[in-house]
């Protein structure tokens, strides 16, 4: 029960942390049609610069300043590359983000260097908010919880409630249609563009201390991103919500259960040894396993069900 | 009658057009086996180490770089997990090599790349049967996926992957047809060539089979395909699964050559030097592949010596092709083709002169910026101090930062100039190929 609890709190942290991360990338998926692969590279953006910003002025100024740099970088990055690689079809936009995510990991390593650096949590929430079945589960985690709550209700009203969101609904959609309509659909994928690139960045800016601030986090986050986004389906933000905290939980459920096959297997009275065939693969405990099941959903995902969790369209 | 056969009707036949089609082949060859003796040290008769490290590593990339091309160029795949291919060919080629050793098993050193060969096939097929499923960006997902997986394996599984410290070999198996006992570098030098001379042949004919046709046709209108009547998903597995053969037999000789295979052969990284290597050269043309692995092997070889920053190097170029450049550095020559038929290569020489200064001045800026950057960061890790020449260069110091500046951006600036001038000499060019009916 203890270990439980503690585990469904810290899934639901860095579930809605993929949220925040997965929820920019499947607007863009879904409206543009581009993986994006340097979405992961905005996350790590955000980290670093808020590690800059929270040297010289603080973290609470960077909360805001450092998603809003990512914006303008998301910006650039769509007005000036994308849409010139546009007309060379998709898969020349996807090579085209894989190659901004190279060179970005080299930049961020060109000028913060090589070693991990020191972005800690701020002092002012640097205490244990409450304390589970004596597990401390620090005020920091809370934090993160209510700002990626915040944004999930930003992003909900924002898509449903204003204008602007119902325009960029029915470009997810229809954006031929939109674009008869006599709106501006560039600009419309401008801006979805620099806001998925700027939650990317706030996502980074509250999780570069949660995990560790590094030139590798992007890279070894993407992929996840991509599964959460794989699994909830294209043009759902809902499907997203749900793949993200699934995905979170199973991340953090796998690390904590120490089964193994063989201990399946033992309870139908098969004992497996090291003689047995493929033992290594059978006695491999579920907590090792964990880092293997998104790239397993995603390959099964795709192979089953293109569509993914709640998808209106194949991926 | 297609421009095709037009054209291979109008083709002089003999001897003579043999050689001009077919001239990069002996030419290569030629090359590969001509230029270690430049670094030969004749005092010690022995060949140049790195140098023949260096060649082995482009033969061996542009089989790896040629077999992703399979995919990507021939059938529209794009991989991003091609390097499971390659590393899981060699890490059956290292226990091959292994078993062999161990006398439990009797396979000529000549022939050990086709257990890579095999090994990639019965992967390649495996693999290929559940990728296969899609098409575009969701087979570069699954790939993406299964890649990931593989790499997490191998780190998993010690008892095939050897964990972090991978499988190690020994080449020397004492079963040469004939006779060579593979000791020295330059031995396995010659076996690398010859396999990956075979194996790019090989790859070569195979784009003139149905198959390798029928891989055109999916990629290009996949429905029309299912409308002829094939199988589209068939024909993608089939490519796929030869691909993979050959992608191991790359692997295979990479263990060759460093008797050890780990982790980092299956990890994204060696999949995104394919994919890289195959769009700098040119994924439109057979060679572009063997093009790209050149430029990127020497700027991974040569570069990193002196620089931190050859990845970033490496990721420019792509992105700038990717951009400017859809057909690679090979598409960029074949587009001279025309000019070349009316016989005006010549109107172009002032043209390529006038934005080269500005172009190198530029590029000359961003290296500078580039160094600077990381001298102030990992170079000061390392304890290293920029140099060009005998000067040292104090990262610090503003002067060199606005020079690095100054250079980039007016060269940037000089160049968008001059490049509207060579577009307009361009254009007029190729209308008159147009007009004289040079375009093909």
């Amino acid at each position: 029960m203890e270990v439980f609890l503690v585990s469904l709190l810290n899934g639901l942290v860095y579930g809605m942390l993929l949220f925040m991360l997965a929820s920019g990338l499947t607007l863009i998926l879904s409206m543009m049609g581009v993986l994006n692969f340097a979405h992961a590279s905005a996350y790590m953006l955000g980290a670093y610069f808020a590690f800059t910003i929270s040297q010289h002025i603080g973290f609470w100024p960077a909360l805001v300043l450092a998603p809003l740099l990512c914006g303008l970088v998301g910006a650039a990055i769509e007005m000036y590359g994308l849409r010139r690689v546009h007309r060379n079809g998709h898969i020349a936009e996807l090579l085209f983000t894989f190659g901004l995510a190279l060179i970005i990991e080299k930049v961020v390593q060109m000028t913060w260097g090589l070693l991990p650096v020191p972005y800690r949590v701020p002092e002012s929430l640097d205490f244990p908010l409450l304390t589970v079945y004596g597990t401390q589960f620090p005020a920091y985690r809370a934090f993160m919880l209510l700002i990626s709550a915040l944004m999930f209700g930003a992003i909900w009203l924002g898509l449903t409630r204003t204008r602007v969101g119902l325009v960029i609904q029915a470009a997810l959609s229809h954006p031929e249609m939109v674009g008869a309509l006599g709106h501006n659909v560039p600009r419309v994928f401008t801006t979805v563009f620099a806001a998925g690139t700027a939650l990317a960045g706030l996502a980074g800016v509250i999780g570069g201390n949660y995990q560790v601030t590094e030139p590798a986090m992007a890279f070894s986050m993407g992929p996840i991103v991509f599964v959460v986004v794989v699994f909830g389906g294209l043009g759902s933000l809902t499907g997203c919500f749900i793949a993200s905290l699934l995905m979170g939980m199973i991340q953090t459920f796998a690390v904590v259960i120490d089964y193994s096959l063989a201990d399946l297997l033992a309870r139908f009275g098969l004992a497996v040894s090291s003689a047995t065939p493929f033992h290594e693969v059978l006695t491999v405990p579920l907590s090792r396993i964990g880092a293997l099941l998104p790239y397993i959903l995603l390959v099964l995902i795709l192979v089953f069900r293109p569509r993914g969790l709640m998808g209106t369209r194949e991926a | 009658m297609t421009a095709g056969a037009q054209r291979a009707a109008a083709a002089p036949v003999g001897f003579a057009a043999f050689v001009r089609r077919h001239w990069p082949w002996p030419a290569a060859v030629v090359a590969a086996l001509l230029l270690p003796w430049f670094f030969f040290d004749w005092s010690t008769h022995r060949h140049s180490g790195f140098v023949l490290t260096m060649l082995s590593e482009i033969a061996l990339m542009a089989v790896f770089a040629l077999s992703f091309n399979m995919q990507m160029g021939q059938a529209g795949l794009l991989s991003f997990g091609h390097a499971i291919l390659f590393g899981l060919g060699g890490y059956v080629t290292a226990h091959t090599l292994n078993a062999v050793k161990a006398g439990g098993l009797w396979l000529p050193t000549e022939l050990v790349p086709l257990a890579g060969g095999l090994g990639g096939l019965v992967f390649g097929a495996l693999f290929g049967y559940v990728a296969t499923k899609q098409r575009a960006t969701a087979f570069a997902m699954i790939t993406l996926g299964l890649g990931e997986l593989v790499a997490a394996c191998a780190l998993m599984f010690t008892g095939f992957f050897g964990g972090e410290g991978g499988i190690s070999t020994d080449r020397v198996i004492d079963t040469s047809l004939f006779g060579v006992p593979y000791t020295s570098s330059w031995q396995v030098y010659c076996l690398v060539v010859a396999w990956a001379v075979i194996a790019a042949l090989l790859m070569r004919l195979q784009t003139q089979t149905p198959l390798g046709r029928m891989a055109n046709a999916t990629r290009d209108n996949f429905e029309r395909v299912q409308f002829v009547g094939y199988d589209p998903r068939m024909v993608r597995f089939y490519q796929f699964t030869l691909s993979g053969f050959f992608a191991g037999i790359g692997g295979a000789l990479y263990v060759l050559v460093y008797e050890i295979v780990t982790f980092d052969t299956v990890a994204a990284a060696k999949s995104a030097t394919a994919l890289l290597a195959t769009y700098i050269g040119g994924a439109g043309s057979f060679f572009g592949p063997v093009v790209g692995t050149v430029v990127v092997v020497l700027l991974q070889s040569g570069v990193s010596l002196l620089s931190n920053a050859w990845l970033l190097y490496v990721g420019v170029l792509f992105i700038v092709m990717v951009m400017y450049a859809p057909g690679g550095l090979m598409g960029i020559v074949a587009e001279h083709a025309p000019i070349a038929r009316i016989g005006r290569l010549g109107d172009l020489v002032v043209p390529y002169i006038r934005i080269l200064v500005p172009g190198l001045l530029s590029a000359l800026g961003f290296v500078l910026l580039v160094e600077l950057a990381s001298f102030t960061t990992i170079g000061a890790a390392q304890g290293k101090a920029f140099k060009i020449g005998p000067h040292v260069v104090d990262p610090h110091s503003p002067l060199a930062w606005v020079l690095g500046a100054a250079a980039l951006l007016g060269g940037g600036r000089w160049l968008r100039l001059e490049s509207r001038a060579f577009r307009t000499r361009w254009d007029a060019l190729i209308a008159d190929a147009k007009a004289k009916g040079a375009m093909l």
